[in-house]
């Protein structure tokens, strides 16, 4: 039987997160046994146009790489130009920076279980988890002015303040969110259904994790402690009590729970610096960038985001080097693919959080002649139907034995 | 976790293939190695000391290619950079893929936007740029201009006409 084999085209449009990249997902029967990535119909050139822009311009173009991770790249930027030109910033500006990257880890965090729910075919998942994501926008619009790319971020600092009268409102968001979010963890993990969809899914070891060199919540739910905002302490984080999640089995499951506790502690750190939030400036005037080079790192919501940073000693870098999250995690399919099955193709490549904008590359179809060809509505349909045939499974059981 | 800083180890190890040391900072450490010693001190960095692979970022200087390698040790928040200079104009430089599977698409990327011929790699192929992207042109090399190449409107036409054919295939 080694001969039927079938090539599942996933993408390039709009294969999960409306946005365009293609895997190439070889199977025999319904298991997966060979899987290729390519990607970048949407290249923007933002590593060559920042050639061409002055430091204070870098960081809003920068903002713009992802939609949603807006606020992780100017401050890995300004961390590698800071480190290029030894700025110390102020410490009112590093409780902003904290308080803005971990409202943005909540949100991402919920869109991404959103959708999750959504592919599995859970839709009152899906509804439920964006009315709270609602909140985190509101109150982003609140501090901001905008829901979304908030252009706090400077090098030396922050461009806007967190009003005196905002504490109050952000307090109040997080009292609101945290109850919610205890019960929705109780909820989706106590549903057996969804643990017979997730437990066991996609599995990566902490070898291959390694190898793969893979990062963020897709590394430590492989067991592999790492943590930019610990390792390498910037803004704020080490003034304030938190810990790293991190668990062992390396599957879907796994991913769900590292995301969803790393919700409760991003509530944590918020409240934390809110109430320890310092006095005095938000930025520093920042002197020429001397010659020389300077690395930044920041822990995005989906793993480290990592800048490099060249200047000749004019004011637009020589050369800047993104390195997106996604860009190492997207490969890692290789290795937890294989033998699996296709109705469970999407909810991996989901798991990752992948991020196509972030990889800033593009995509192309080039489909030989007499293959079979699903697209991302069928596998779509196809997750839905296992996740109804397990419930009908399922059905008038009693709880305890379905946890087994 | 490890007793000795690795600076120290990487020069008891490779005392005389090291060109330069430059401490930047406590947490910011560049070396520079010649190009044929690169591979051997990324596989001593990831296999023997146990450090994570970042990235690879690679720049067009005036005397050649400068290739970094960017590791970092976690539990001691130290990043580590190897730096290697590759000769143009025949850029070509050791694959690291092998050893660090999570580096082969990077490698794809350096080869597509700056020419450079990763020895021994499983799969250099075109990665990021269009495959209507012409041989030989390098974006981000210093002497292009960053603009795609001028189509005439009959190559545009006939380059429509290729793409549509194998689509309809």
């Amino acid at each position: 039987m080694g001969e039927m084999r079938t090539t599942i085209p996933i993408g390039p449009y709009h294969p999960l997160l409306e946005e365009p990249e293609l895997f190439r997902v070889v199977v025999e029967g319904e298991r997966v046994v060979d899987i290729d990535w390519r990607t970048s119909w949407n290249h923007r050139g933002i590593e060559k146009i920042a050639e061409s822009k002055t430091y204070d311009q870098v960081t809003f173009l920068v903002e713009r790489i992802c939609g949603i991770c807006s606020t992780s790249h100017p401050i890995a930027f300004c961390n590698a130009v800071e480190d290029l030109a030894n700025i110390d910033i102020p410490e009112r500006a590093r409780y902003i920076r904290s308080i803005i990257a971990e409202l943005e880890r909540i949100h991402s965090h919920l869109l991404w279980f959103g959708l999750a729910g959504h592919y599995i075919g859970y839709h009152t998942v899906w509804m439920w988890v964006w009315r709270y994501r609602e909140l985190v926008c509101e109150l982003f619009e609140k501090i901001s002015g905008n829901r979304q790319s908030y252009a706090m971020i400077k090098v030396g600092g922050t461009r806007q303040d967190i009003k005196e009268e905002d504490y109050s409102y952000i307090l109040k968001t997080m009292d609101e969110l945290e109850p919610k979010m205890n019960m929705f963890i109780g909820a989706v993990l106590d549903d057996p259904v969804i643990l017979a969809r997730l437990k066991g899914v996609g599995k990566l070891s902490k070898e291959d994790a390694i190898k793969r060199c893979v990062v963020g919540p897709v590394a430590r739910s492989a067991g592999v402690d790492i943590d930019t905002r610990r390792d390498y302490p910037y803004a704020a984080y080490d003034r304030v009590n938190w810990k790293v999640i991190t668990q062992e089995d390396g599957d879907v499951l796994a991913m769900a729970v590292v995301r969803l506790l790393e919700i409760l502690e991003s509530i944590k750190i918020i409240r934390q610096c809110v109430e320890k939030m310092p006095q005095g400036p938000i930025e520093v005037e920042v002197p020429e960038i001397p010659p020389g080079e300077g690395i930044g790192v920041e822990e995005a919501p989906r793993g480290e985001n990592f800048h490099y940073v060249r200047s000749d000693g004019t004011n637009c870098p020589a050369r800047l080097k993104i390195r997106a999250p996604s860009y190492v995690n997207i490969p890692s399919f290789r290795s937890r693919f294989i033998g699996e099955r296709v109705a469970d193709i999407i909810i991996i490549l989901a798991s990752v959080d992948p991020c196509y904008c972030c990889t800033n590359r593009m995509v192309k179809v080039d489909d030989g002649a007499g293959e079979r060809t699903l697209t991302d509505k069928d596998l779509l349909k196809l997750s839905w139907e296992e996740t109804e045939r397990i419930k009908n499974k399922f059905r008038g059981c009693k709880r305890s034995k379905l946890l087994e | 976790m490890a007793e000795l800083n690795p600076v120290q180890k990487v020069k008891e190890r490779f005392p005389e293939r090291i060109i330069e040391l430059w401490e930047k900072s406590p947490k910011r450490i560049y070396i520079t190695v010649g190009k044929e010693d690169a591979k051997d001190m990324v596989s001593y960095l990831f296999e023997d000391l146990g450090a994570r692979f970042i990235i690879m970022s690679a720049l067009d200087t005036r005397p050649g290619i400068e290739i970094l390698y960017h590791f970092s040790f976690d539990t001691l928040s130290k990043i580590v950079s190897i730096r290697t200079l590759v000769p143009m104009p025949f850029p070509e430089i050791e694959s690291i893929s092998l050893i660090i599977p999570g580096a082969e698409y990077i490698e794809r990327e350096i080869y597509d936007i700056l020419g450079v011929n990763f020895r021994n790699h499983p799969n250099l192929k075109r990665f990021i740029l269009g495959d209507d992207w012409p041989e030989g042109e390098y974006p981000l090399r210093r002497e292009h201009k960053g603009q795609f190449p001028y189509r005439t409107e009959e190559e545009q036409e006939l380059y429509r006409e290729e793409i549509r054919s194998k689509w309809e295939k």
